[in-house]
């Protein structure tokens, strides 16, 4: 979990959790069908593309709306690594960790990143770096129990263990 | 130290002896509000746990709201999934499907208290701030964790205060305040922050009023949005519950990071539109734009404020002809009250559609779905693109007086014109 490489699919600001999984998919039963709908209005090409693409990096308030976690089980699902925004909505932002998802938030400027980019990220050390672009960026650190979670693959498997132990 | 209500309920909730911005918490949960979530991902999350039990059956309320009665079979089996599992696990607050949306249905049997810390599997349960207790919205891994220990972490937010003075004018209701505010400080505007309200402008407004406006903060980014308490809160309180409680009043010199003044009497109607709550227009830029669809409902303004105000524009006047109206009370008592006072009779002789109490439109789910390119006002609190219906339908948020008097103009209405 240290270290994570991808290419980057960019997306824009105030990316809400009706926009990556629309409510019409949300009683579909199968995930990898729901799946298929991930952010269908606003950036058709995106499913496709996440066979290369598997990071994402977006503007403010990523993942406003609603709570449904739903939104972060299909870009688990399609491969995503981490995400990277400018400000995170907060709910969003715990069921990213509780999903074992790196959720980074950075300040960048629209020359920093572009769509196909490859990027690496410490996590230990709070660092990106854009490899096409040249350029880099610190993060702070997650809380260390934050971090815990993450290392564990997720607040379920951290569970799973806590209560094997009991 | 000194504290903000934020602070002051969740460091009671914790064992820290003291509390700051920024500190990350871990905190018990007096009570916990889940819906269709339920079958959605956390039975199945939670069963793989292994645990025969949930850590107390009597702090869960659960209740079926979203697709009432199910629309489809795959709602139908989400909702199977989900008696089956409030059954195995004895769930005692097992609410059905025949009460209405969890927010409105949650504060009218008396479960949400002062002081209390409630979390909900739906963002909107920011709602419950109305009732001076902070609660917000988990998603589903956070429900399992619940269920599971009963214990969740927080960070502890910084405070805003937001001082309301005097009245909102005639036809102006509290829903143009709050979109009025989310407008001015944008959608992320509040992003983790707990917004305090105070002011003399509180005791004016409704406990309804003051709904409405806890319900939205989360539009704004906000993690809770939480009234002082005052007398109305406890008169409306005695009706609905003998359980004690003790209301949570902020230290006198408690620190807010920012201070916001709204002066209530100036407030306007105002809609937001396309696609995003913050797209702020005052109803002089977007009266006369042709609709299709006004709705009135959902847990932001189903209330009996909200159907009393439509009744009272709609009496003996019919819908405009070339567009329906839909409207949804929010909960199975407020229809039945409703029913009595003679509002539903003029909401059908003038030719509106009422519904069963659900989410239903609000999500685009059923009883109202909008089509191509179809254009909707709404008394909701979200417009993202497709949230109604397909995805090139366009949403605008307004007030209810508001909804009323577009759907007999046909076009979006200014309410003061209409209501007298
Ligand atoms: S009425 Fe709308 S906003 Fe309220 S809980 Fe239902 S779907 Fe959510």
């Amino acid at each position: 979990m240290e270290i994570i490489e991808g290419c980057v699919y960019l997306l824009g600001e105030n990316i809400n959790t009706d926009d990556i999984v629309p409510s019409h998919t949300l009683t579909l039963r199968n995930s990898d069908e729901m799946a298929k709908h991930t952010l269908e209005f606003i950036a058709p090409d995106f499913v496709e593309k996440t066979d290369k693409l598997n990071i994402i990096i977006a503007g403010n308030n990523f993942g406003t709306g609603s709570s449904r976690e739903e939104a972060v089980n299909v870009f688990k699902i399609l491969g995503i690594k981490a995400i990277i925004a400018k400000s995170f909505a907060r709910i969003y932002f715990r069921n990213l960790i509780n999903n074992g998802i790196p959720a980074i938030a950075i300040n960048w400027k629209n020359t920093d990143f572009k769509t196909g980019d490859v990027i690496k990220i410490d996590l230990n050390n709070g660092i990106i770096k854009n490899q096409t672009q040249k350029c880099s960026f610190e993060f702070s650190k997650l809380p260390p129990f934050l971090r815990e979670i993450l290392e564990e693959g997720g607040t379920i498997k951290k569970l799973q263990n806590q209560f094997k132990l009991h | 130290m000194s504290y903000t209500i934020a602070e002051k309920i969740l460091k009671s909730h914790s064992t820290e002896n003291k509390v700051f911005p920024g500190q990350y918490i871990e905190a018990e949960i007096d009570l916990i509000m889940v819906h269709e979530q339920l079958g959605g991902r956390i039975h199945e999350e939670y069963e793989k746990l292994g645990l025969s039990e949930v850590w107390d059956p009597n702090r869960i309320f659960f209740i079926l709201d979203h697709w009432v009665p199910a629309p489809s079979v795959s709602a139908a089996q989400m909702h199977k999934d989900c008696r089956n599992f409030a059954k195995k696990y004895k769930f005692i607050h097992n609410m059905g499907m025949d009460k209405g949306i969890c927010h409105q249905v949650l504060p009218e049997l008396g479960f949400s208290r002062p002081g209390m810390l409630i979390v909900g599997s739906d963002s909107h349960t920011t709602t419950y701030g109305a009732f001076n207790c902070l609660s917000t919205g988990i998603g589903a891994t956070d429900v399992v964790m619940v269920f599971a220990t009963g214990l969740l972490w927080f960070k502890i937010p910084e405070s805003f205060k937001v001082n309301l003075s005097n009245e909102l004018g005639k036809a102006v209701m509290a829903k143009d305040f709050i979109l009025t505010f989310i407008g001015n400080i944008s959608t992320k505007g509040a992003l983790y922050k707990s917004l305090e309200f105070h002011g003399n402008g509180i005791e004016k407004l409704s406990i309804d009023s003051r709904m409405t406006i806890s319900n939205m903060v989360v539009e704004a980014g906000a993690k809770f949005g939480v009234f002082l308490p005052d007398r109305k809160l406890e008169y409306w309180l005695s009706k609905r519950t003998t359980i004690p409680y003790t209301l949570v009043k902020p230290d006198k010199d408690a620190e807010y990071e920012e201070v916001f003044e709204y002066n209530l009497s100036e407030i306007t109607p105002v809609v937001a539109k396309p696609s995003n709550p913050d797209n702020l227009a005052y109803i002089e830029e977007v009266e006369g734009l042709k609709i299709d669809q006004a709705f009135l409902g959902s847990c932001t303004n189903g209330r009996m404020e909200d159907l009393r105000i439509a009744a009272q524009i709609m009496k003996g006047n019919k819908v405009n002809s070339n567009i329906r109206m839909i409207i949804t009370p929010a909960s199975t008592e407020i229809y039945l009250r409703a029913l009595k006072e003679g509002l539903i009779e003029i909401f059908l002789k003038s030719g509106a559609i009422v519904t069963n109490s659900t989410c239903g439109a609000c999500i685009g789910g059923h009883l109202g779905v909008l089509g191509e390119n179809e254009i909707c006002i709404s008394s909701t609190n979200r417009n993202f693109t497709g949230r109604m219906g397909d995805p090139s339908s366009q949403i605008y948020l307004a007030s209810p007086a508001t909804v009323a008097a577009s759907a007999l103009a046909g076009k979006i209405a200014d309410p003061r014109e209409v209501y007298s």
